[in-house]
């Protein structure tokens, strides 16, 4: 035969697997390696996507998507971010965040192009980038608290950058950037004439601050992709969004179209019905998360973990530095030894091997039997 | 939402939390939270705290029956004193005044059939001011107290143990 791509092959087939394929098989363990909510679909909004799949509503769409979900995603950008997106030709209904980064790397990225991705990140913004042919550049910023810097930044930009991702509330640290940062790092990028990719899709997920979004500051030079997974609870109904200037996306949405074609009719109509009346259950789950942010974090600084609070999503990525080993090891020992699992921060970034993210959207005795098992394995050390 | 509130909805979704497990999920001290609930219990807010059970798995008998009540209202008082005299009823679960069809909604919780029939032939249906009364049944729960009942309630969730 011959050999299959090697492009491909380069990419890592996370060298975590073998723990991730064990805790998948795992029986009578807490898991808060999860990365979604534990909330079903709120179910008014399942209930609009059962009314269309009735209505027989289960053709393509055009490919950017339904217009009145495009015209719903614009109002709410307008309406808490005040940004400005003509849901005609600015705004693409995607497959989950996902694909739209994988679309907004294509329409970006040429072979040799450099692009930043600040670490600990999300675990498919490396590969993704990769697969393009253009150099993914990993930041490390745990010195500056899990934020990309413009000082940071400024030190990685080189003749070949093209691009700057950000992603905040951070999966999976949790950490808000300010509007302070956020700011700097747009004007860097003005600087340098770099585009920017915001993956906001934990954006409303935020505890004691008020959501913020990239688009309230620029529009010409960035791509925004946001979603309805985290905020709406509807993972599985596999729903994104791209928000970025009609010259990038008459490009991108080619890929759309020579691809998936267009996102589940059905989900669509879902997200329709989440955007005009699923806000309040949005909040309700909001509220909920952050109780239980707070517990965890008291309940991780008891058992003695250097950990910060995080500001958003449904994560705390604890440092496992003092206990001295890799977070590989601890997760694995933790799962064996404790019966808790976790991910090791180098999921989230090869050099990430002193941390690991606990999700805490579990029920409350679920967190405290979790608290207590690693509290023992803690002692055990 | 005030910190009572909140404090309110914890105990309505699970009293059973220690005030030191409160005192961490609302960032206040356990003290706080201990002079909040006496505060909400002193005032009346709170009443009492109780279990949702599923009795159909405690395979329990109990027969419960919604009464609708048409009744003429006394002056001065229109329904409180009758309301007020049928909740004395220990068998009684729930007493409302509705709008609409009826007047008052009786809930009724009894050992077998008969022994309601014979609480509203005897008890309710005696009393002056009721013109007359229609005795309907539970024969299943869905839903009590937000909770979902029944076959559903055993279903786990689908989560996978680990995604990113």
């Amino acid at each position: 035969m011959k050999e299959l791509s090697s492009k491909l092959k380069q990419v890592k087939p996370s060298g975590i697997r073998k723990f991730f394929d064990l805790v998948l098989n795992s029986k009578d363990v807490i898991s808060l390696g999860v990365g979604e909510p534990d909330f079903p679909t709120p179910w008014q909004i399942t209930e609009q996507g059962i009314f269309h799949l009735e209505k027989g509503h289960t053709s393509y769409t055009s490919n950017m998507g339904l217009l009145d979900l495009r015209k719903e995603i614009s109002k709410y950008l307008k309406k808490f971010f005040n940004a400005d997106y003509n849901p005609q030709d600015e705004v693409m209904i995607t497959v989950g965040v996902s694909a739209g980064l994988d679309m907004a790397f294509r329409t970006l990225l040429d072979p040799g192009d450099e692009i930043i991705i600040p670490a600990p990140g999300y675990v498919c913004y490396e590969p993704l980038a990769f697969l393009t042919g253009a150099n993914p550049v990993m930041v490390d910023t745990r010195e500056d608290g899990m934020f990309l810097t413009s000082d940071t930044l400024e030190k990685h930009v080189t003749s070949k950058t093209k691009a700057v991702l950000i992603s905040y509330p951070s999966n999976p640290s949790g950490k808000m950037i300010s509007k302070e940062q956020l700011v700097d790092i747009i004007e860097t990028c003005k600087k340098h004439d770099l585009w920017l990719i915001s993956d906001e899709v934990y954006g409303d997920m935020v505890y004691d601050i008020e959501p913020i979004s990239a688009s309230t500051y620029v529009k010409d030079r960035l791509i925004l992709l946001n979603g309805f997974s985290k905020n709406y609870a509807m993972t599985g109904w596999r729903i994104g969004y791209v928000a970025c200037p009609k010259e990038v996306l008459d490009e991108m949405v080619k890929i759309q179209q020579y691809n998936v074609l267009c996102a589940p009719i059905m989900s669509q109509y879902a997200a329709i019905e989440a955007l005009r009346n699923g806000r309040s259950e949005l909040e309700r789950m909001r509220d909920s998360y952050e109780l239980r942010r707070n517990f965890f974090y008291e309940g991780l600084k008891e058992i003695g973990f250097d950990v910060e609070k995080p500001e958003g999503a449904f994560y705390m990525f604890p440092s496992i530095k003092k206990f001295g080993m890799s977070a590989e090891d601890f997760a694995m020992r933790l799962l064996k030894e404790g019966r808790v699992a976790v991910v090791p921060g180098n999921a989230f970034g090869e050099m990430i091997d002193d941390h690991v993210r606990c999700c805490y959207a579990c029920s409350m005795d679920e967190l405290k039997e979790a608290l207590a098992r690693i509290k023992k394995f803690i002692d055990s050390l | 939402m005030s910190m009572k509130e909140k404090l309110t909805e914890i105990l309505k979704e699970n009293s059973r939390l220690s005030n030191e497990d409160i005192s961490k999920m609302l960032g206040v001290s356990e003290q706080e939270v201990k002079d909040m609930i006496k505060e909400l219990e002193d005032g009346k807010i709170i009443l009492k705290y109780s279990a949702v059970v599923n009795e159909e798995l405690l395979e329990d008998d109990t027969v419960t029956a919604f009464i609708e009540l048409k009744v003429t209202p006394e002056r001065d008082k229109g329904f409180d004193s009758l309301g007020e005299r049928l909740q004395k009823f220990p068998e009684v679960k729930s007493v409302y005044l509705m709008s609409g069809g009826y007047d008052l909604l009786v809930v009724i919780e009894g050992s077998s059939l008969k022994n309601i029939a014979a609480f509203v032939s005897s008890k309710l249906s005696t009393i002056d001011r009721i013109i007359s009364t229609a005795t309907h049944f539970q024969l299943k729960k869905y839903k009590e107290n937000g909770v979902v009942m029944g076959a559903m309630a055993q279903e786990g969730s689908q989560r996978l143990n680990l995604s990113y």
